[in-house]
């Protein structure tokens, strides 16, 4: 974190920063739907596409964090509507192990969120990232300490 | 021609040559980004050689300046930050390739439907495009180069539902030489619109223009007619379905029955005792029986739940003896299921009209005379319950009829949205009763909504054959006093400025348009994507009305959205034409986003077979093996490979984390 900040404490002028990580059918077409509505949400996520929300490794979520996120919002269709049968229901799976080895590292539960978001809910979209962006700039930056040693050392280790 | 510049090995560890464009769309994007820092943002960008912008990238001068630019600076991998990639990335990996280079050797960033359009303050917006070009940028360089994936398509075809939707495009396609299955719950095709008396605004007789194409359908040699069947599996894609039909049993051999009809004579039910389901239960019928007599096919059916023989085991069985050696009647008919294999769905199934029952301030199933629209369109109808004569539960002829509109229409309390057919039809019904009946009609309207060719002219019509427009909503109807029968209609008139409480005899209730109540099953089984209320969403609501997220699966008529018979037909006639363009194409290229194993990196946990739900996934040799025609590309199995051995063309894992480290970058 280039910032300095204490931590937990509102500090001003901080915009969260938010991954998202949306899958092809649905969240990411409601989004572009939010679009072509013009409806108006807080700027603060970016968004990278993915096939299904199945796809996402939770290696990517803690490499968020780990580069500045100060959430991660993954967006799927929901149960029984995935374009893929099941990637939601692996999605779901991962995201519950996720979010409790997050908060054993001190990541605030609120800071990463699945949402089920169909192509037709725009306004579902626009109220997640609106939601998310307050309850994030309410608990502050995220502070993940990530050492800076390279892993190399450890890997001469194992070998 | 200056001389291509010196190219770099695109594997992603040296630096290729990439080119940026950053797209005002007119105002639309500049309006909100500051394009021109965004452009110069890229420019600084590593690898980045040439950042440009422009006013319309997707324009044909747009696509030229990508093509020379290749050409001339030797560009190995673009970036272009417009829309949505839904819309243009199509457009731009064409230009790409006739530039000379590998079309997967792009990548597109959204700055318009996820940025411009949806932020205020510039500054914001422009930050975020800086974001998400900064990440794609670094993402592109791990591009590989591809090949689209190209996949037959099966000529045949599924049409669900046989309204005049379902018939309409059945038929286009059957006509153009293709196979088709048209299946359709009811036992009888024909929907809704065989149903009604008269069509607006031209007062055709429904029957008269539908039962030719019914038995069009009948006797086409390209289609297969399954009534009383469902859809209850479907499975495959574009080009490639493998759909499962579950058929009810009619107890009756179709192919042995010649639709006499002796059998309904010969029924030891003298007289019917079942309510009438065409008829709305305004009449009765036995327990065998066609649902009405332009039915096709042209079969009866017999229903178990009324049936003596079904009941007891005991009837006399007059139906078998009169049906003599032709020994259509089968009472040991079972469900039975067809599989059959197509390469595109047309989904037509319609509409479920308003219950009125749920706003019981209008009196509807409490007073005699009160009807909704589709149960007087059965009454004035020459084959319905009373032969066409108007003649009330009570036996009594109207004098005095009120028509009330936007039942379940317009109104938070029901649904939102206009059902914009309710008008049409109720002016339709207006003009219908007077002739039969002269009595004095009264239509309580909120707007009177006639947009569409010869309607506002039909309005006029009516107006001035005597009936009378009230502007105003019911908001009570009870009982006049002294025992008349008759009820009271009270609406304050907006125009007038009065309230008016007006006796009738007869209550029109102009029930609105709902989606199917199992519209949610059917979307499930299709994967396909419902909207406003629960009818099915289109793909574009301007460009792609008939097409869905689903490729291959088509939409048509009032499933999509309220609509009349002409927009129906016309939708119709339009999902059989996508469909056909898809068949006569020959074959369709697939994203080629399939996930492979590296052998060497595979330790053969098998963590990966039960999480394919295509099962494209064996285990040969101890190794994991992708079957490349069965995946589709999700990436489920490449987040979970434990050591990191299967791989996702275009979503590799260096590409996501490129762009996640892009996203994130401090500048």
């Amino acid at each position: 974190m280039s910032e300095t900040h204490d931590a937990g404490q509102q500090v001003d002028g901080f915009e969260p920063r938010i991954v998202a990580f949306f899958c092809n059918w649905c969240t990411y077409l409601a989004a572009d739907l939010a679009g072509t509505s013009r409806m108006k949400y807080a700027p603060n996520a970016r968004v990278i596409r993915v096939m299904c929300s199945g796809r996402v490794d939770p290696q990517f979520v803690m490499e968020a964090l780990a580069q500045g996120a100060d959430g991660v919002l993954i967006g799927g269709c929901h149960p029984g509507d995935c374009h893929y049968q099941s990637g939601n229901y692996k999605a779901l799976r991962r995201y519950h192990l996720l979010r409790r080895m997050l908060t054993d590292l001190g990541v605030e539960e609120k800071r990463i969120r699945l949402e089920w978001i169909s192509a037709a809910e725009a306004d579902k979209l626009r109220d997640v990232m609106n939601e998310m962006v307050a309850e994030i700039r309410a608990l502050g930056p995220a502070h993940l300490e990530v050492p800076d040693e390279s892993f190399e050392e450890l890997e001469e280790v194992t070998v | 021609m200056p001389e291509p510049a010196a190219r770099t090995s695109g594997n992603g560890n040296g630096t290729p040559r990439i080119g940026v464009y950053v797209c005002h769309c007119g105002t639309n994007i500049a309006s909100t980004i500051d394009v021109a820092a965004a452009q110069r943002a890229a420019e600084s960008l590593p690898g980045v050689v040439l950042s440009r912008e422009y006013k319309y990238m997707c324009s044909d001068p747009g696509q030229e300046m990508i093509k020379d630019d290749i050409r001339d600076h030797g560009l190995e991998r673009v970036v272009v930050a417009s829309c949505s990639p839904c819309l243009h990335e199509e457009t731009f990996r064409t230009a790409i390739a006739d530039g000379g280079i590998n079309p997967y050797f792009f990548q597109m960033v959204n700055i318009r439907e996820h940025d411009s359009w949806v932020h205020k303050d510039m500054a914001a917006a422009t930050a975020k495009a800086n974001d998400l070009i900064r990440a794609a940028v670094r993402r592109v360089r791990f591009h590989q180069p591809l090949e689209a994936r190209r996949v037959p398509i099966d000529p045949k075809v599924l049409v669900l539902g046989g309204g005049i939707a379902g018939i309409h495009a059945a038929l286009t396609l059957a006509n153009a030489g293709k196979q088709v299955y048209l299946v359709e719950r009811e036992p009888s095709i024909g929907g809704h619109m065989a149903m009604f008396d008269k069509t607006f605004p031209t007062l055709d007789c429904a029957a008269c223009i539908l039962t030719p194409k019914m038995t069009q359908v009948r006797n086409h040699p390209n289609i297969t007619i399954w009534t009383m069947s469902d859809v209850v599996e479907v499975d495959g894609f574009v080009g490639n379905y493998k759909v499962k039909v579950k058929h009810r049993p009619r107890y009756i051999l179709e192919e042995a029955c010649v639709g006499c009809l002796e059998c309904i004579d010969a029924c030891v039910f003298r007289r019917g005792k079942t309510p009438d389901e065409f008829n709305l239960g305004l009449s009765k019928r036995k327990p065998i029986y066609i649902p009405f007599p332009q039915a096709v096919p042209q079969v009866v059916l017999i229903d178990p739940d009324t049936c003596i023989e079904f009941r007891t085991g005991k009837c006399k069985k007059t139906c078998i003896e009169v049906c003599a050696d032709r020994n259509a009647i089968d009472f040991t008919q079972t469900e039975t299921f067809d599989e059959v294999e197509v390469g595109s769905i047309v989904v037509a199934t319609g509409f479920k009209a308003f219950d009125a029952g749920r706003l019981p301030q209008y009196g509807y199933g409490r007073y005699d005379g009160v009807y909704t629209a589709l149960e007087v369109e059965r009454l004035v109808n020459a084959s319905g319950p009373t032969e066409g004569k108007i003649v009330l539960r009570d036996g009594r002829e109207p004098e005095r009829i009120g028509i009330i509109h936007c039942i379940g229409s317009r109104d938070k309390n029901t649904n939102v949205y206009c059902s914009r057919v309710c008008c049409m039809y109720s002016l339709k019904l207006a003009h219908l009763l007077q002739e039969k009946t002269n009595a004095e009609i009264y239509e309580f309207y909120i707007d009177m909504r006639t947009a569409g060719k010869g309607f506002e002219e039909f309005m006029l019509r009516v107006k001035s054959e005597g009936v009378h427009m009230i502007r105003g909503k019911v908001s009570d109807v009870y009982p006049e006093a002294g025992g008349t029968g008759r009820v009271v209609l009270q609406a304050e008139d907006s125009l007038a400025g009065m309230v008016r409480k007006i006796p009738v005899d007869m209550v029109v209730l102009a029930t609105g348009l709902e989606p199917q109540p199992d519209a949610e099953d059917v979307r499930r089984i299709f994967n396909i994507t419902c909207a406003g209320g629960g009818f099915f969403m289109e793909r574009h609501p301007k460009l792609a009305p008939v097409s869905t997220f689903t490729d291959g699966v088509f939409l048509a008529g009032a499933c999509q959205a309220p609509k009349d018979i002409p927009d129906t037909v016309a939708q119709a006639g339009a999902a059989a034409a996508e469909a056909l363009a898809l068949i006569d194409h020959g074959y369709i290229e697939l994203e080629p986003n399939t996930a492979y194993v590296v052998a060497e990196e595979c330790s053969g946990c098998k963590t990966c077979l039960g999480l394919c739900p295509f099962s494209a996934i064996t285990r040969v040799d101890g190794k994991a093996q992708i079957n490349p025609v069965l995946c589709k590309g999700c990436g489920t199995c490449v987040a979970a490979c434990p050591s990191g051995a299967i791989k996702q063309n275009l979503f590799e894992d260096e590409e996501i984390y490129e762009e996640i480290m892009g996203v994130l970058a401090h500048v």
